[in-house]
This record gives C-alpha cells, sequence and structure tokens, in this order.
C-alpha cells in the first residue's frame, strides 16, 4: 500500500518540519516567546538558498546556511524593534511580519512574484535530511543544557526574578529569536530544495500555526516532544488522506483537546534519555522484586 | 479631488466594518487579557448564517441580520464555553489561550469546508445596485448600509456599555477582574455578556462583509486586519478600536488608489510594524505596565 519512495517522502518532510519545529520549541517552549511569523522565516531561507543554487551556483550546503542566515538577520531586524514589547503585542507584530515577508516575496519580480519560482535544483535527500536534523537536535540539545539555555527558562519561568538576578533578559530573547530563525531558515531552504518550487502562498499564516502546534503537541519545554510532534503530526495527515476533508476538523478539535486537558503537551518538560530509561527499568525492576519479597511477610502478618 | 473623496468613502465603509470586527476583538481583550485569534471564525460563520437566513426569508434582510448576529454571538458564547472556559478555572497562561483559540479557528473554517464547501458563494441581490451619484461621486448603496448600520451598532454597544448596569460592571472587570470580583460582579456572567456582544458584531461584520464581497470560509483571515486595527487604536481600549480601524481602513483605499492596490496589504503590515515601534500602546491604548 504504502510504497518506499512514499515513505521515504514523508519522512524527508518530517525532517523539514522538524528543523522548524526545533527552533520554535526554542522560542516558544524554552523562553516563552510565541511567533506567528516563522513561515515569514522559512520563505526568506527557501527564497534566499534558491536564488544562490539556482542563480549564482553556490554549494548546497552553503546555501542552505546562507538561507538561514539570512533568516537570522532578518529576526535580528525584527526583534531589535518587537521584543521589548509586552504580551500579545509581540505575538501580532510577528503576525504582521510573517505576512509582510509574504507579501513582499509576492511583489518582487526577481523572485517569481506571486506566480513562485520553478526549477530549484533537487538536492534534498533523506540522507542529508537526517544528518542535518542530527546536527540541529545535538546543538540544540547542547544549547539547552547550557547556562545560556537555562538562563532562557529562566526568562519564561519569571521575567522580573531573572532581570533582578542580572540576566540579560532582551539579550537572550533575542538570542533566542535569531537561533530559531536560523533553524527556520534551513527549515525553509531544505524544503525549496525538496519542492523543486516555492510560491509565498506556501507561506501562508497557516504554516506557522502548523508548526506551533507541532511543537505544543509534543510538549513545551522538550526537544524529544518536538521531534515526537513533527514525526505523529506530519504522519496523520497522510495516514488520514482518505478523510482529507475531516482531518483538519480533527486537527483543530484535537487542538482544543490538549489545551484543556493536558496543556503541558504529550511530553511536556520531559526530554528522552538513556540513563533516564535504564533508571525506570531499575525501579520497575526494584519494585516487582521489592513486592515478591515482601509478599509472603505480609501474608505471614495477616 | 473626487478621486480622494471617493476613496475616502470606500475607506470610511470599509473601515466601519473593520471597526465592528475590532470592537468585538478588544471586549474581549479588555477582559481576559489575550488575543482571541477565534474571532475570525466567528466573523465567517456569522457570514454563512446570514447567507442561508436570507434563502429561508427572502428579502427580510433585518431579520436575517438579526438571526446572523445571534446565531453568531451564540456560537462566541459556545466557543467561550468550550475552548476558553476550563483554562480560565485553572488560572492558565494567556499562551494557552492563545493557542485554544488557533484550535478552535482551525475547526470552525475545516468544519464549514468540509460541510458546506470550499466555494464562494455570493449574497442575492437585496439592493437596488444603482449607485447614488454626487457629481462625479458615486457611492454605492450597500456601501452607505455597511457605514450606517455599523455606525447604529456601535451605538448601541456605547449606550449599554455608558449607560447600564452591565455596562457599569464590564467597566469595572476591565479595569480590574479581580477586584471587581471581590466586589461582587459575576466575572463569568460578565465574560458571557462580553463574548455574546462581540460575537453579535462579529456576525454583523460578516454579513455585511460578505454581502459587499462572497462567502467563503477562509473570510476570517480579515480579521488580522481588525488585529491591526485594535493595534492602531490600542489594544482593550473600544474608541481605540473604532478610531483605528477607520484610519486603517482609510490608508487602504488611499494607498490603493495612489500607490498601488497590490501594496495595500503590505502597507497595512508595515504600518503596524512601524506603530508598535513609535508608541506600543496606540492611539488611544493605556499603558500597558498600568494593568498587571
Amino acid at each position: 500500500m504504502f510504497s518506499w519512495f512514499y515513505i521515504e517522502g514523508i519522512l524527508i518532510l518530517v525532517g523539514i518540519n522538524l528543523m522548524v519545529v526545533l527552533g520554535l520549541s526554542l522560542l516558544t517552549g524554552f523562553t516563552g516567546l510565541f511567533s506567528f511569523g516563522h513561515a515569514g522565516f522559512m520563505a526568506i531561507g527557501a527564497y534566499v538558498s534558491a536564488i544562490c543554487t539556482m542563480n549564482f551556483g553556490i554549494p548546497f550546503y552553503a546555501a542552505l546556511l546562507l538561507g538561514g542566515i539570512a533568516a537570522m538577520v532578518a529576526s535580528l531586524f525584527i526583534g531589535y524593534f518587537t521584543l521589548n514589547l509586552k504580551g500579545d503585542y509581540f505575538c501580532i507584530a510577528t503576525l504582521g511580519f510573517g505576512e509582510a515577508v509574504r507579501l513582499i516575496f509576492d511583489n518582487l519580480q526577481y523572485f517569481g512574484g506571486a506566480r513562485g519560482l520553478p526549477g530549484i535544483p533537487l538536492e534534498t535527500t533523506l540522507a542529508k535530511v537526517v544528518i542535518i536534523n542530527i546536527i540541529g537536535i545535538a546543538a540544540m540539545a547542547f544549547l539547552i543544557k547550557s547556562r545560556h539555555g537555562r538562563n532562557m527558562i529562566a526568562v519564561r519561568e519569571e521575567e522580573l526574578a531573572s532581570q533582578a538576578i542580572g540576566i540579560n533578559v532582551f539579550h537572550y530573547k533575542m538570542t533566542s529569536l535569531a537561533i530559531s530563525a536560523l533553524y527556520a531558515g534551513i527549515g525553509g531552504a531544505l524544503w525549496a530544495h525538496y519542492l523543486g518550487f516555492i510560491q509565498p502562498l506556501m507561506f501562508q499564516l497557516t504554516k506557522s500555526t502548523e508548526m506551533t502546534i507541532m511543537v505544543i503537541f509534543g510538549g513545551l519545554g522538550s526537544i524529544t516532544g518536538s521531534v515526537v510532534g513533527a514525526f505523529i503530526l506530519t504522519f496523520l495527515p497522510e495516514l488520514l488522506r482518505e478523510f482529507a476533508q475531516w482531518r483538519l476538523v480533527v486537527y483543530g478539535a484535537a487542538v482544543i483537546i490538549i489545551m484543556i486537558t493536558r496543556p503541558q503537551g504529550m511530553l511536556g518538560g520531559m526530554e528522552f534519555s538513556l540513563k533516564g530509561i535504564i533508571r525506570f527499568f531499575r525501579k520497575f525492576g526494584k519494585k516487582k522484586g521489592q513486592s515478591a519479597i515482601n509478599a509472603p511477610e505480609g501474608g505471614a502478618e495477616g | 479631488m473626487s478621486v480622494f473623496l471617493q476613496q475616502l468613502i470606500n475607506g470610511l465603509s470599509i473601515g466601519s466594518i473593520y471597526a465592528l470586527m475590532a470592537v468585538g476583538y478588544s471586549l474581549v481583550y479588555s477582559i481576559l487579557n489575550f488575543s482571541n485569534f477565534a474571532h475570525g471564525g466567528v466573523i465567517m460563520l456569522g457570514a454563512y448564517i446570514g447567507l442561508y437566513a436570507l434563502h429561508l426569508l427572502p428579502m427580510s434582510f433585518l431579520g436575517a441580520l438579526v438571526i446572523a448576529a445571534f446565531g453568531a454571538g451564540l456560537i462566541a458564547v459556545v466557543l467561550e464555553k468550550v475552548a476558553y472556559s476550563p483554562l480560565r478555572k485553572r488560572n492558565a497562561p494567556s499562551l494557552y489561550f492563545i493557542i485554544s483559540a488557533m484550535g478552535a479557528s482551525i475547526f470552525l473554517e475545516n468544519l464549514v469546508i468540509a460541510t458546506i464547501g470550499p466555494t464562494f458563494k455570493t449574497y442575492p441581490q437585496i439592493f437596488n445596485p444603482i449607485p447614488f451619484t454626487f457629481g462625479s461621486i458615486s457611492v454605492s448603496r450597500i456601501d452607505v448600509l455597511m457605514f450606517v448600520i455599523a455606525a447604529i451598532s456601535l451605538a448601541i454597544l456605547v449606550f449599554i456599555i455608558e449607560k447600564t448596569k452591565v455596562g457599569l460592571a464590564i467597566r469595572a472587570c476591565s479595569y480590574s477582574s479581580r477586584g471587581s470580583n471581590l466586589m461582587g460582579v459575576n466575572v463569568n456572567r460578565i465574560i458571557f455578556v462580553i463574548f455574546l456582544l462581540g460575537g453579535m458584531l462579529a456576525g454583523i461584520a460578516g454579513m455585511l462583509f460578505g454581502m459587499k464581497y462572497t462567502v467563503y470560509p477562509q473570510i476570517g483571515v480579515i480579521t488580522n486586519k481588525s488585529f491591526i486595527a485594535a493595534v492602531f487604536g490600542g489594544l482593550g481600549s473600544l474608541p481605540g478600536a473604532v478610531v483605528g480601524s477607520l484610519l486603517l481602513g482609510l490608508i487602504e483605499t488611499l494607498s490603493s488608489a495612489y500607490i498601488a492596490s497590490q501594496y495595500r496589504d503590505l502597507i497595512a503590515f508595515t504600518l503596524l510594524i512601524v506603530v508598535l515601534v513609535i508608541r506600543p500602546s496606540g492611539i488611544m491604548g493605556k499603558i500597558t505596565e498600568d494593568k498587571a
């Protein structure tokens, strides 16, 4: 029923989404900022990298990085102006940014305008996506375990208190936004080189929402959760193809149900680690062992 | 000059529709302190309810408008009960409210696509399509109607908020919902009223918008404009939402007339960011720190 070619395609999409989701996870899950503009960063990454490989003959990996960096530069620009805003204002500013980026690409004839940009070399393969994802996950795990990652979590938990103990809140918000834009840009670049065709319509607000929902579904504040979220929510719509029209209805309802029942997501705040699993099994074994020993005693007492 | 006047009138008529949407959104923001991103879904359903009401009661425009208003109000209330009320009871951070609202907006939009279908639908022709003409200016009847109905609805809203007891409670809650709860205001009831009023305005806006253009499931996207308008005027401020909306309408029509129509949305979004940078509290907004 499912040919390998089909599954490989979905796995590549999982990897592409995962890059963006990892970045968003840092921003939303660890720093507590909410962005509606990540489709804009994806668009910048996609267009810049596509132009790099098509018009300037820059090698694929370098073009990916350039796309990511372009998105990062844009994020520094937008972050500098809007990160001081409180609450929903930042959220709405990113919404405006995302839509503005899309509309700019809509009107730039150099980038194909509204008709889109065809003929991008098909460079994204499963092996490359896996390698990039492993690097991305490792770098993210490293960052979060570091002092900087802990400072970001402090900013999420209590902004005023962390400012009081000398954490430069603005600096950490900015770093978080920039790194998350880098990931989104690379994700967009991979997407462009997988599809071979990009169009501003592909980077609408719904794309940003989709990515955010993956982060939340997997669990805020967890890299493992992001991976699981990207996997499940990329595969699920494919598996539900037959109910094509109803799948997004289910999707929307699922988001509400998750929010009102388990708002921390599937794996909120939890991480996968080998040690943890070993500990879990040891505890499990011990409990079993203990109960086996205790049972006759209890029986003797009774 | 006549082009300018023409665009001025167009801008005011579209701005008044934005105002209806932005006020409903701002009402929710002023009490619950979160962006109700599901407002667009309510507007879209209002447009559909109005359309089907018109088919049921042919040619009775006002009847259909009332049905659309109450239908959308009811939907907004149900939405609050299902998607926000459980979060409110748990004192969840506003992030969760926003996410729940996004889920609701995806749900509503796709429910309509799955049941009614993704196609564009047009309202039947109710009013005489021949525009009023004053010299070289022509004003379509629907534009005048949009402006008048928006003005009447907003006047009724202002009356409710300024003169009635419920309105007093709403104002108290928007100042401090915890404080007014301590003073014996039933905050849950006020939130019910807020969503009902906001939803009714959304229904009216949806129906008028649908009459001027067409009805389709993604119609809620225009609420992005009402967020911008609300930010222009200052989040949570009702007069600000109205002024911001009219300004946005004017800016949009004037920029499409004098610059280029494809830059219309881009200019709106750029202005949004500029306003946020220069004066984040908007034209009439409260300074955010004042409100804990």
